[in-house]
């Protein structure tokens, strides 16, 4: 895929950037795309973090894929997040790969690709990076941050960092520090693409690694609710099993499918790196193990949304961070939804999800301008 | 907004924190942060309602008062609010115990079993009584451990909890309660509400 497309707005980023690792990075490019208008008072812009396997084109046709942006039930004119009145903007990750300074950039000191010499990177570093875009754009006061599941993760880390640059903060289906289960799940991927011999080799793509990885991944992203409904035991275009290793089931039709398609649009060792972040993700080792220091100034107005199906990112682990919000006084509220539909439910038809990221929104954007 | 919330409203003062528990569909609190500028927060175990309060920008968390109030630390509201739920805790008193850590005031307000209906309903009829407050069946009645507004007031005695104020609601008008008007009170009131530390 050839994403040196016209089409995809980078910012060069000269300043240095001392990234946690202890390199220290410059010159290098951030890809950002921004959806609606900056009204004239600067109130309406929405920071929108992507997660793992996410991209700057969140809403609408994604020009390089072809296909729809991750986000389009919640994002787009008359959405929950209102094109018409929120200027929306979504930078790729650092480490990632439709754009951003990733391990598929090529190292100008080599003349390679950076591949596995590309530094570790961690959240934060990837939440630092995308504050220069606010310089850029000219935005003292974001109205709101937002992200699901890893975009979840830079809400936390973001309001931590910057107690006073977003008025409203909505982590949705996340964690203030990864569980051993999501390491484990993690390093699973991780290891499926460096199993695959043609990972060593620059010139090649380990599609099959990844598609594994991607297949293992997407399991954990639905629930065993959601797939017995969706698939049960069905076959895929037989009136029978056939006695083989073929894809008799739809489920297996379905995850092939799904591997298939991401080699086609993702850098494997941009899914070491991130998936990396994520682990190294502990916003309460940050903080000496105390989760509501990370919290202690922030002015944000927190909404923490999580779902009852979710297993990757359960209920329980988004309560730690509305306990550690309340515990220091902050503005927190917090709604479990009924979804039979996993992890993914944040990116799916979720009707009162969508009810209730919209409303709360439309809610503090009144105040948020009245204030101002 | 009903009687008993605006007599909650007048006790509490003007710019405070107010956690309000069992906030239902976030009347009062909006109420407390339009009109009188005090920094609200609500629980609610009714997710319909939690989204309902969020969708008109209320900080309010999805979650049960017997398990939730042991994140907030000691004193860190100027006030709680517990309209009549103190009754539909499996464990009142440690709820209450709770209460009095985390606020540092709290109002409470009762349904007063000893309301004159609810006696002539038991002494006449020898069923369990229905009332407008307490429209339940003994058999789906949330309520498990009800209390008279004099039950409440030796309560708090024998726990040496201190009564700041103690109001009842009578006809529909607010009215204070005195050392000398309790009988009275106790007959003739539907609600009782005070302000407790």
């Amino acid at each position: 895929m050839n994403i040196e497309n016209k089409n995809i707005k980078k910012l060069i980023i000269n300043e240095s950037v001392k990234l946690d690792c202890g390199k220290i990075i410059k010159n290098f490019p951030l890809a950002y795309e921004t959806y609606g208008t900056l009204n004239k008072k600067k109130t309406n812009a929405v920071l929108a973090f992507h997660a793992l396997t996410g991209d700057q084109f969140i809403t609408n046709l994604n020009p390089i894929t072809k296909r729809e942006g991750w986000w389009t039930f919640a994002v787009g004119p008359e959405k929950a997040i209102d094109t018409n009145k929120y200027f929306v903007i979504c930078a790729n990750v650092l480490g990632g790969c439709m754009g951003s300074f990733g391990p598929k950039e090529i190292n100008l000191e080599t003349n390679k690709k950076f591949g596995t010499t590309f530094p570790v990177i961690t959240i934060r570093d990837i939440v630092k990076v995308q504050s220069f875009l606010l310089k850029h754009l000219n935005i003292d006061k974001l109205f709101a941050v937002v992200g699901g599941s890893m975009g979840g993760m830079q809400v936390l880390q973001f309001t931590s960092l910057y107690p006073d640059l977003a008025y409203c903060a909505i982590p949705i289906a996340c964690s203030a520090s990864h569980s051993a289960q999501n390491i484990a799940l993690n390093e699973l991927g991780r290891q499926a693409i460096m199993a695959d011999p043609n990972w060593k080799d620059e010139k090649l793509t380990p599609d099959k690694g990844l598609a594994v990885a991607r297949m293992a991944a997407h399991i954990t992203y639905l629930s065993k609710q959601g797939l017995q409904e969706k698939f049960g035991r069905k076959l895929q275009d037989k009136g029978s099993l056939k006695f083989s290793f073929d894809a008799d089931f739809q489920i297996e039709s379905y995850l092939r499918y799904q591997g298939a398609a991401f080699v086609d649009r993702f850098d494997a060792n941009s899914y070491l790196y991130i998936t990396r972040a994520m682990d190294y993700f502990d916003l309460e080792k940050q903080f000496n193990g105390n989760l509501s220091l990370a919290f202690k100034n922030t002015k944000s107005k927190f909404c923490i949304i999580s779902f009852s199906s979710d297993w990757l990112y359960p209920t329980s682990e988004n309560k730690e961070i509305v306990i550690a919000l309340n515990a220091c006084g902050a503005n927190v509220g917090f709604v479990e939804i009924e979804s039979d539909k996993g992890h993914d439910s944040f990116l799916l038809n979720v009707p009162k999800f969508l009810k209730t990221l919209s409303e709360f929104l439309n809610s503090n954007y009144i105040d948020f301008n009245n204030e101002k | 907004m009903k009687n008993e919330f605006k007599a909650i409203s007048q006790i509490i003062q003007n710019s405070k924190r107010v956690l309000d528990i069992g906030c239902g569909d976030g009347t009062l609190m909006e109420h407390l942060k339009s009109k009188q500028k005090n920094d609200v927060r609500g629980l609610e175990r009714k997710k319909e309602l939690v989204q309902i309060c969020i969708s008109k920008g209320l900080p309010v968390i999805e979650g049960d008062a017997e398990k939730e109030l042991i994140q907030f630390p000691d004193k860190s509201f100027d006030y709680i609010v517990l309209s009549q739920t103190l009754q539909a805790f499996l464990h009142p008193e440690e709820v209450l115990k709770q209460l009095l850590r985390v606020g540092k005031q709290t109002i409470v307000t009762i349904p007063n079993f000893g309301y004159w209906k609810i006696r002539v309903h038991l002494l006449l009829k020898g069923t369990m009584p229905i009332t407008k407050n307490l429209p339940y069946q003994w058999y789906n009645t949330k309520n498990l451990h009800m209390c008279t507004i004099q039950d409440f007031v030796n309560f708090c005695n024998d726990k040496k909890i201190k009564i700041n104020r103690s109001l009842c609601l009578t006809n529909e008008k607010i009215s204070e309660i005195t050392k000398n008007n309790m009988n009275y009170k106790n007959i003739f009131s539907e609600l009782g509400i005070f302000l407790i530390e």
